[in-house]
């Protein structure tokens, strides 16, 4: 249980700094035009060259291996609501590193969120 | 229709392309981790573990849905909060325990599925917010 606990750890912090760092590649990087096949090739190429989202790529790699890891180990009802734990950092990190308004009812929804994620690993 | 109300529908649309994808890659995930079995924690093991993963189709099937998770959800933050897909996301719990019940025959206590529907509603609040609070950048047309 200890080695899971680790690799939860290991995966919620490389997976929300890894799509903080995205989140802000992308933000940088500006809606497609369209959502058509080409605009959407065009922007995925702008995308490809902005260097936080290759800070955020290697971590989000890192989360997928340690996912795996733990997916061999525990079941994915397990794995997957309990890594959701992400969501209590993930909204910390979008209000101070990214600058997002948290309202009221986004934080009242992210607790119930929370509390539901705690709930569900619990089994 | 209004912009505020196309913004909203554009977002949730590409949430649920995102939560369908992850949640199907994560399953066909689990299905080939359960082929390949526990992985042991040391160098030769986890070579050992690596080779197996790369060679097995069901892992590709999984990766597969996961690029179009990760495509869809770059989309989606290019003009939509953090804050907001994050948890608007967590709405493939719902989806994902029904999933675990029907295709993996894992068994869901009651506690659970209280939890699944707190987190339901959790997501039909952060859904009632607004989907972009910072400046965003217009593409540049060039």
């Amino acid at each position: 249980m200890m080695r899971s606990l680790i690799m939860l750890a290991v995966l919620i912090c490389c997976s929300t700094g890894g799509e903080i760092a995205i989140t802000h590649g992308m933000k940088a990087t500006g809606e497609p035009a369209r959502l058509r096949p080409r605009a959407l090739l065009q922007f995925l190429s702008r995308a490809l060259k902005n260097r936080w989202f290759w800070v955020g790529v290697p971590l989000m790699a890192l989360s997928f291996y340690s996912l795996l890891l733990l997916l061999s180990w525990e079941p994915i009802s397990f794995v997957i609501p309990a890594s959701a734990l992400s969501y209590v950092v993930g909204t910390f990190g979008a209000k101070y590193i990214l600058g997002e308004e948290v309202s009221v009812a986004r934080w009242a929804g992210v607790m119930l969120v929370c509390i539901g994620v705690a709930l569900v690993a619990a089994g | 229709m209004g912009h505020e109300r196309r913004l909203r529908i554009k977002t949730l649309v590409m949430v649920l392309a995102m939560v369908v994808c992850a949640n199907i890659g994560d399953l066909m995930l689990k299905r080939g981790m359960n082929e390949i079995g526990p992985v042991q924690i040391s160098l030769a093991g986890l070579l050992h573990a690596l080779y197996l993963t790369i060679t097995n189709g069901t892992i590709w099937m999984g990766i597969l849905f996961l690029t179009g998770f990760m495509l869809s959800y770059m989309t989606v933050l290019s003009w939509a909060d953090y804050s907001y897909v994050m948890p608007a996301g967590a709405f493939g719990y719902a989806l994902l325990t029904f999933l675990a019940v029907v295709f993996l025959h894992e068994s869901v206590s009651p506690r659970r599925w209280v939890g699944v529907i707190l987190i339901c509603v959790g997501v039909l609040l952060v859904g009632q917010t607004k989907p972009r609070t910072t400046e965003v950048v217009k593409e540049a047309t060039a």
